[in-house]
């Protein structure tokens, strides 16, 4: 009963130190700064304020995603269709659009009832099916993989849509989705706001509304949150739609940043969301975790697979080094974690 | 339940709304209208009336490969010319690719149409069929394994030949450090692209490896080597896709550096046209696919045999800024 501790502790008059070790982030923390102190060494463009930039915007595509996904791990679940729904839900706004010829917003519109719809699917399938999520967001990935190529190829006769940057609407939704500042020799990408403020939102549910507590508890150990009457389904559901929300936002940052979209992208991405989640401190099994350790996550991520091009190392051995890096600073975090709990 | 029946009623009305919005909310420039305007109605009847041959097309494609696309459509605009029942099936499995090809053979095709992106696997199949009386032509990659498998004719890109015709370009437009652009880590064909304009370029060539399944990932590490080398005065990409992503790269990093391509799209057409990108080099995918399988069909009619057993090349077609104004039409209707 996680919920019940995390209730007292905060009652409980601690320490700060103490309290900053019961934090599930602290690891990552650690491993983040374990990281940036390791690239600043190696790589003597990793400091300048123009790279810095970069890895902003780099973690901050696999933040928006990471932040729901960290939520729907402490509830207890996961969701492998939510690389390839960010795909989707820019294949709907762009398709739609440009079929019906209509103003680029009511794709936007549509495309998020679709994601939401997906991402009730998901949940509904789960509360009703009893199946694990591994095979129920199995099916939806595999699903929407091929829904996306199909669709596309049906409806545009290529696999990739057509561009509807000139129509009406475009600039408006431009701005929303994918402007971005230059100040001095930096650029700072939306994505960035976006992403600061979903971990501001998903630490305020977790942490201060009884939906948060809901989402502990349901993670913890369901029958048990049943029993003392957490409306269990409800919660998941939810969830899961808050992945699907996310993901409409990556997807229609993608598709005005880049104006055209390919159906066969995003696979293989929910499982950076995952990573980043992991990372930041959420376990597995679920029912422990925070938004902003998946925004550490998130950070380490983008500091590595850019920092290995910072440091011009031979790109042949670009992903051992990525994996590498991930586990080290995985290893790091449970590490640090333990300590910190053995110290309480 | 009374709930989920309000849920359903809410739900309803706003698909409503929308549907409402997108008819009022209608775009008055771009989208499918403007296609349709612009388009005349293409018939797609026989121009012969030779017997209704089964001609079989199997390739390396992975799922929702731009490229493919295009020779695909190729091969069916001219299977639908020749009278011809065209079958494609496609994996980027070698060992499922070899299956595809044994299918084929059972079903008895009257010719197949192959793609040889890892020769040793296809090798016994390919030869299979030729023993079994089908003819068979390779396409795009294989041109140096073709003859020796049995193969009527190859036609393609020489992949190294393509990209030694880049690295000319890359000189010729004084370029001095340039970035080769991967977006499949392994791929043969990309690896000799990139060799083969190193070998030729005057000046320095690096490699970078990106994750082409992941955009914002493919601009952050464009970026990335850019900010890290200031030098760098040419971006190269493989794949039409990742052109505009390289230039929006560049852009956010401050570079000066020209962004050039292989293949094309809509968006590399505009790019081209406003001088956002240098040149492209043009593999003519569309030509790949028809030229096989109306060569497959000249030999089946007149015993007619292309290239004299040397591979026939589609490409590399350098195209600027000049030709993209040209061909848009083209590439707007995706045949090139």
């Amino acid at each position: 009963m996680s919920a019940a501790t995390a209730v007292d502790e905060r009652l409980a008059p601690a320490s700060l130190v103490r309290r900053l070790l019961g934090r599930p982030e602290l690891g990552a923390v650690v491993g983040a700064v374990a990281v940036f102190v390791f690239f600043s060494l190696v790589a003597p463009t990793f400091l300048q304020a123009s790279s810095l930039s970069t890895i902003l915007y780099s973690a901050s595509t696999i933040g928006i995603m990471a932040v729901p996904v960290a939520m729907l791990m402490i509830g207890g679940e996961f969701d492998l269709s939510a690389g390839v729904m960010v795909t989707t839900s820019a294949l709907v706004s762009s398709m739609f659009s440009y079929q019906m010829t209509a103003d680029v917003w009511v794709g936007v519109l549509v495309s998020l009832l679709v994601t939401l719809a997906i991402g009730f699917f998901n949940g509904f399938m789960l509360t009703r099916t009893k199946l694990p999520s591994f095979i129920i967001t199995l099916g939806t990935f595999l699903m929407l993989t091929g829904l996306n190529l199909g669709f596309t190829k049906l409806i545009s006769g290529t696999v990739s849509t057509k561009s509807i940057a000139d129509m009406e609407g475009f600039p408006s939704a431009r701005a929303l989705f994918a402007s971005k500042w230059e100040i001095g020799p930096v650029t700072l990408q939306i994505t960035v706001l976006w992403w600061l403020a979903l971990v501001a939102v998903a630490t305020w549910i977790l942490l201060r509304t009884r939906a948060g507590n809901w989402i502990f508890a349901v993670g913890g150990g369901a029958d048990a949150a049943r029993a003392v009457g957490v409306p269990v389904v409800k919660t998941r559901i939810g969830l899961y739609m808050g992945v699907a929300l996310c993901a409409w936002i990556s997807g229609q940052h993608i598709l005005f940043s880049f104006d055209v979209v390919q159906s066969g992208e995003g696979v293989g991405n929910e499982f950076l969301y995952i990573i980043a989640a992991v990372i930041g401190g959420c376990l597995m099994t679920g029912g422990y975790g925070s938004a902003i350790g998946s925004a550490v996550g998130a950070f380490i991520f983008g500091m590595t697979s850019n920092g290995i091009v910072y440091a011009q190392w031979n790109p042949d051995w670009f992903k051992f080094f990525l994996g590498a890096m991930l586990l080290l600073a995985t290893l790091l975090n449970a590490w640090v974690r333990k300590r910190a709990e053995a110290s309480k | 339940m009374a709930r989920v029946r309000t849920g359903v009623r809410v739900v309803g009305a706003v698909l409503a709304a929308v549907l409402g919005a997108s008819l009022a909310g209608c775009s008055s420039t771009g989208g499918k209208r403007a296609e349709e305007r612009a388009k005349a109605a293409e018939a797609g009847r026989p121009a012969v009336s030779t017997p209704r041959w089964t001609f079989a097309m199997v390739t390396h494609a992975g799922d929702g490969d731009t490229f493919w696309d295009i020779v695909q459509k190729g091969a069916k605009e001219a299977a639908a010319k020749d009278n011809i029942n065209f079958v494609y099936s496609h994996d980027d499995q070698a060992q499922q690719q070899a299956q595809f090809v044994q299918n084929a053979i059972d079903q008895k095709v009257d010719g197949i149409v192959v793609s040889l992106a890892k020769p040793e696997a296809l090798k016994d199949v390919v030869q299979k069929a030729v023993k079994a009386g089908i003819p068979v032509i390779t396409v795009n990659s294989g041109s140096a394994q073709s003859a020796a498998y049995g193969a009527l004719t190859h036609i393609g890109q020489d992949e190294t030949i393509a990209g030694e015709a880049v690295g000319t370009e890359l000189g010729k437009r004084g370029r001095k450090k340039a970035v080769c652009v991967l977006h499949e880590q392994g791929n043969v064909g990309h690896e000799q692209r990139c060799a083969g304009a190193k070998k030729t370029f005057s000046g320095e060539m690096e490699n970078l490896y990106v994750e082409g399944t992941n955009m914002p990932s493919v601009q952050a590490a464009i970026q990335a080597k850019l900010q890290a080398d200031p030098s760098v005065d040419a971006i190269l990409t493989l794949g039409a896709p990742f052109a505009p992503t390289a230039v929006k790269a560049k852009e956010a990093a401050g570079s000066k550096a020209e962004v050039d391509t292989f293949d094309l799209n809509d968006s590399v057409a505009r790019d081209l046209k406003s001088g956002a990108l240098g040149f492209a080099v043009d593999q003519q995918p569309y030509l790949q696919g028809y030229e096989a399988i109306d060569l497959l069909w000249l030999y089946r009619y007149n015993a007619d045999v292309l290239g004299g057993g040397r591979p026939v090349l589609t490409g590399p077609q350098i195209v600027t800024a000049a030709e993209a104004a040209e061909l848009e039409e083209y590439i707007k209707r995706g045949s090139r």
